[in-house]
């Protein structure tokens, strides 16, 4: 389209026809007033808006309007085939695409019926990336919560760290953080020589310097005044709501789908599943959301470390091996509703495919998205605090809004 | 842990017009009800000390395109307890689709609701606050349709690239 053509007529109405308010500003009663939050904001994580009534400094109520980074997803992926689908994909959770790669590929690979002849080292490269994928998203979670309620320095140290794993992850596929690497039934490439080693260095370097974060951020007074007992998010509630991943744990439920479904090789591999348990207030407070995924960092390290023995001891590189050896040429799978979920470092991503048996393209493909979910739960535990707090509550829900709007 | 023939018969007698049909190609399998009995299923299999279907996963809504003329809505449930997983299925007619809201029964369908009214134009009668969700209010028409066309023109700004 050439520069010159001007798209966009401006009407006098079109400021206030574009903002659809939830609550009426004629309603009003006196001392209340709605103030919106966003979209273009540092602290929404993105462009997510918030339509907050507000009563003085206190949150009455809190409507969230998304969409704005809204890219037609499931309208994709019904017009392109199963594999050209992956690399939207990467971009729903644009900060954990290994993650979601993984998820997706092995939706389809159950629909074809090939998920379990994956050769193991295939497995424990995907779980690999995988896990360096999750602790680059609890980094960037943890870093922005930090920086959203006034800690600066753990951002600038995470975001330093994070690039270790993002150079390594480029090294691998090619990419920064768009990988297109999982494929279906395989992987792209087989991993660069030298990479486990790297990934051993890493794990050494990176464990004194989350005791440091630790103590500069967990243990620090500040942090811990603005986060305990700040939008405590009951366990009845959350299971009501759908929420999954590091909030749901928090609230104290043990449930992480690598332990209770035991896809890939998560089953052969030893790790825990850390739960919030009120340390600095009550049990699923924004505390222990952060707290959760310092915790579920280590155990990534640990599922890293144990890869690292599998890839380079039992499944260690050969000449021949060829990891693109079972990537179908044609993916038709037969006619069938199939739900496919994963453990995402936000929750539980869900792919519901709907093939018709004729066709490499999906029918139907649903994406279940953990932090569309978890934010839905906002309005319900933002009512009655103050307007810092909620600030404090968006940061720890941890929102990606590539995966909210899709 | 209920076997799936338990939960059918749990199904099969609360389905008061229609007895439900199951698909077995889907997975996790599926059962098919009438809208008109969906609540009354749903709300058993929620509270039912049996299934407890406590999770209420992903509900997605298909659009089986005008050839079929019918439109489907697909709940993923789950029970954390039990480990058990069960797909319950609507099937509508695309003129006048409308299905019970089960955001009473789990708040999580509230929005996954809105975003099949937004997307299919699926009306869930009891929803409290069924509006657009990802689109922008005065769009018109429903994307995710088989038969959907854009329209020209949004606000003056040309919709095709």
């Amino acid at each position: 389209m050439p520069t010159d053509h001007i798209q966009y007529k401006s009407h006098p109405d079109n400021l206030t026809r574009s903002v659809p308010y939830k609550f009426d500003a004629a309603q009003l009663r006196s001392e209340e007033m709605i103030v919106n939050l966003g979209p273009q904001h540092p602290s929404t994580h993105g462009v997510l808006r918030l339509e907050v009534l507000m009563e003085g400094e206190i949150v009455r109520e809190v409507a969230p309007h998304i969409g704005y980074l809204h890219r037609c997803f499931e309208k994709h992926a019904e017009n392109l085939p199963f594999n050209q689908v992956i690399p939207f994909v990467d971009r729903l959770d644009y900060v954990a695409s290994m993650n979601s790669e993984h998820a997706y590929a092995m939706g389809v690979e159950r629909m074809l019926g090939i998920e379990h002849q994956i050769p193991k080292r295939v497995e424990y490269v995907r779980v690999m990336v995988a896990e360096l994928n999750r602790i680059a998203s609890h980094f960037i979670a943890i870093g922005t919560y930090g920086m959203d309620i006034g800690a600066f320095t753990p951002f600038f140290w995470l975001m330093r760290d994070r690039e270790h794993i993002l150079r390594m992850l480029e090294w691998a596929s090619g990419a920064r953080l768009l990988y297109n690497y999982i494929w279906i039934g395989g992987l792209f490439y087989d991993l660069p020589i030298g990479f486990e080693e790297r990934c051993q260095q890493f794990i050494t370097y990176i464990r004194p310097k989350l005791a440091e974060l630790d103590t500069v951020l967990l243990q620090n007074k500040i942090f811990v005044q603005r986060t305990a007992n700040v939008g405590v998010l009951p366990l009845d509630l959350a299971i009501n709501g759908g929420i999954t991943g590091p909030m749901l744990r928090a609230s104290g439920l043990r449930f992480d789908l690598r332990r209770v479904d035991g896809y890939s090789v998560y089953p052969e591999l030893d790790f825990d599943v850390p739960i919030g348990e009120g340390k600095m207030g009550a049990v699923g407070d924004c505390w222990d959301r952060t707290s959760v995924r310092v915790q579920e960092i280590h155990e990534s390290l640990k599922i890293l470390e144990q890869c690292v023995t599998k890839l380079t001891g039992e499944h260690k590189r050969t000449r021949d091996f060829d990891p693109q050896a079972l990537v179908p040429k044609k993916i038709r799978p037969k006619a069938q509703d199939l739900y496919v979920r994963a453990e995402i470092p936000k929750g539980e991503l869900g792919f519901f495919f709907r093939a018709d048996g004729r066709n490499d393209i999906a029918l139907r493909c649903k994406c279940r998205s953990c932090s569309f979910v978890n934010l839905s739960i906002l309005p319900e535990i933002s009512k009655g605090i103050l307007i810092a707090d909620l600030i404090a509550i968006i940061g720890s829900i941890d929102v990606v809004m590539g995966e909210v709007d899709r | 842990m209920p076997a799936f023939e338990s939960i059918l018969t749990l199904v099969q007698n609360t389905c008061t017009h229609t007895p439900p049909v199951v698909d077995d190609s889907a997975s996790p399998k599926a059962i098919v009800v009438a809208a008109e009995d969906l609540l009354a299923v749903a709300q058993q299999l929620f509270t039912s000390p049996e299934t407890y279907f406590d999770m209420l996963s992903c509900v997605t809504g298909i659009d089986n395109g005008p050839p079929a003329n019918t439109m489907e809505v697909a709940y993923n449930l789950y029970s954390i307890p039990f480990h058990t997983h069960l797909m319950l299925k609507v099937k509508v007619s695309r003129e006048k689709p409308e299905v019970p809201s089960l955001s009473g029964l789990w708040k999580t369908a509230n929005w996954q609701e809105r975003e099949i009214f937004d997307m299919y134009g699926i009306h869930f009668t009891g929803h409290p606050d069924l509006r657009r969700i990802l689109m922008p209010e005065d769009w018109e028409g429903h994307p995710l349709r088989k038969d959907y066309t854009h329209q020209g023109y949004y606000r003056d700004i040309k919709v095709a690239y």
